[in-house]
């Protein structure tokens, strides 16, 4: 032990500064754990408040508004995941088609840009071009459709948010599906051509099932951050006209926890939803693992 | 591959163009954004302006120049990216060289490893994150806003990938030669490591600069708002200001005067993003390659 503290010391030392800060700031919240179940009152701290056992989860699964959050919340992920995932693949073949090399990489750099604006820079740019006299509306009409109220109305607010959503983010997953099918064995399409297969056979007798095991890859490990529906975007398109269906877990708890002082509920949501998460991203990891011998390190 | 049948090349003909619509959808919105921060607000109002400014002016951004709040949020940011960057890429490497090693060559690896992994798979949530941030007594200051950030646990693992990925006589070499941990890490790694580690730089910039929340959540006096933060306040300013405004001439003239003044400072702090683009752009698949294979 001593003889290998003795030549082990700097690996230690190296490790020291980031433990100390990954204790303070990542394992220190985790005391959040035992606020869900006491009625935490910030003037007697968190030794001295009173227990009260399953108080706080009775209290949140007896509101009908956080009930609506988890609804809302699964409802945006899951066609942020499906549609994002279609949008990704199918443009990454399509991409694929084009036999030059330079004009591929522009265009991959042009899809790529949305993914580094901010979500508040992007809620502005939405606003401008999807206000009531924004551009999105003159072209409608000028397709004689009628104007779409894209953020204030109810109905329409959680697809604005997912559309919005694919179109920033696609351009990641085209980069990783691209790159993936770059790395086919050219030998397997010289073959396949022999055989007498077109172009639209080999994508579907060898790009997809060789790019398959990443897109499941991919949707697993999205799976396991279901609970995340994208707090900077709603939280910057969000209004109250739009709660009904806009609101998610993550502005739940930001609203009533912090906003309005409830710390109570606000712990008790949020580790349910960390509960919940941490359960998920295990068995995503699990899948994962098994799937595709995926390893996070 | 060469020789194309008529369908192939209608085909084509159609795959470029959804191409091309697509990435227009990509980079009209932000042209439309520029053409309103140069035009002027009576263009604007009349809903004439497209991808072109109308009526030529720069007074928005004279206006955002002006303005003090807007440097001095974006003088925070600049620091806080300065401050952040430089105490990210020092935990990461600093981290990730020992994690780097095999278990037989340092025992405690797994055990810190898991250590790093369970954060990644549970948190407190935000209150009891925010109460602690209080007490510690960071509230308001710059250190709010870089300390809690200072670990990115994936950027870590990339890190990690890339050192396990470098030949081992390398290091191999620097032991004969006598030289320490703390020598091989810094004299010998580091300056091969160069592209990794500009890129988990690169991405520790874009986060800070792009975070609004860090800063939302605990600076409570607005001159100490980084950028994106106060840029924040200006959409829900402007939110309700939407909300109110009737059909009152005055302050549908300031709303829209407000209209071009924000296009220009979303636009002036998108800037440093697009002058990074390039090298994020090149970096970025061979981080994505490089830094999860792992051997």
């Amino acid at each position: 032990m001593i003889k290998r503290l003795k030549k082990d010391w700097p690996f230690h030392v190296l490790l020291l500064p980031g433990i100390i800060l990954t204790f303070i700031f990542s394992y220190l919240p985790m005391y959040g754990l035992i606020m869900a179940f006491q009625d935490y009152n910030p003037g007697l701290g968190f030794f001295k408040s009173p227990w009260v056992g399953f108080d706080n989860f009775r209290l949140i699964f007896s509101q009908p508004q956080f009930l609506n959050t988890i609804y809302n919340t699964l409802f945006i992920s899951f066609f942020k995941l499906v549609f994002g995932t279609l949008s990704s693949v199918v443009f990454a073949l399509l991409l694929n088609e084009i036999s030059s090399n330079f004009t591929k990489r522009l265009f991959q750099t042009i899809v790529y840009v949305p993914n580094f604006i901010s979500w508040v820079i992007m809620a502005g740019i939405l606003y401008n071009i999807l206000s009531a006299d924004g551009i999105v509306n003159i072209m409608l009409e000028a397709l004689h459709i009628h104007p779409v109220q894209f953020i204030s109305s109810p109905s329409v607010f959680p697809w604005t948010v997912i559309i919005s959503d694919v179109w920033k983010t696609f351009g990641f997953g085209t980069v990783v599906y691209l790159a993936a099918i770059t790395s086919i064995d050219p030998q397997l399409y010289e073959s396949a051509i022999i055989d007498g297969a077109g172009r639209w056979k080999q994508t579907l007798y060898i790009t997809i099932p060789t790019i398959a095991p990443i897109i499941v890859l991919m949707t697993v490990l999205a799976l396991g951050n279901i609970l995340n529906a994208g707090f900077d975007q709603v939280y910057n398109l969000y209004s109250p006209v739009v709660y009904s269906k806009g609101d998610i877990i993550d502005t739940f708890v930001y609203r009533l926890g912090l906003q309005n002082g409830k710390y109570n509920i606000g712990t008790t949501v949020g580790i349910f939803k960390s509960v919940v998460s941490c359960i998920l991203i295990s068995l995503s990891l699990f899948v994962a693992n098994k799937v595709a011998n995926y390893k996070v390190f | 591959m060469k020789y194309k049948t008529k369908g192939q090349k209608i085909f084509n003909v159609f795959n470029y163009i959804f191409i091309i619509l697509v990435c227009l959808s990509c980079v009209l919105p932000l042209l439309n954004t520029l053409a309103v921060s140069f035009s002027s607000p009576r263009f604007v109002s009349a809903g004439k302006v497209y991808f072109i400014p109308k009526g030529f002016t720069l007074m928005s951004y004279e206006f955002a120049i002006e303005n003090g709040k807007f440097l001095q949020a974006f003088k925070v940011s600049v620091i806080r990216c300065i401050l952040g960057v430089s105490i990210n890429l020092f935990m990461m490497v600093t981290t990730a060289y020992p994690l780097s090693k095999t278990t037989q060559r340092f025992a405690a690896r797994n055990f810190y490893m898991t250590f790093y992994v369970i954060t990644m798979l549970f948190g407190g949530g935000l209150i009891p994150y925010y109460i602690l941030v209080t007490d510690l007594g960071l509230m308001n200051t710059i250190w709010a806003l870089v300390l809690p950030l200072s670990c990115p646990v994936y950027s870590m693992v990339i890190l990690m990938n890339f050192m396990r990925n470098l030949p081992p006589e390398m290091e191999e070499a620097g032991m004969i030669d006598g030289a320490g941990h703390f020598r091989i890490l810094f004299s010998i790694l580091l300056p091969v490591l160069k592209p990794a580690l500009a890129t988990v730089g690169l991405f520790a910039f874009v986060y800070h600069w792009n975070d609004w929340f860090t800063g939302a959540l605990f600076m409570h006096d607005p001159q100490k708002y980084p950028l994106q933060t106060y840029l924040q306040t200006l959409l829900t300013n402007f939110r309700d200001m939407l909300r109110q405004s009737g059909s009152d001439y005055y302050t549908l003239l300031s709303r829209m005067n407000e209209q071009t003044g924000r296009a220009a400072q979303l636009f002036l702090g998108l800037v440093p993003i697009l002058a990074v683009y390039p090298f994020l752009q090149k970096y970025f698949t061979t981080g994505l390659v490089v830094g999860s294979v792992k051997q």
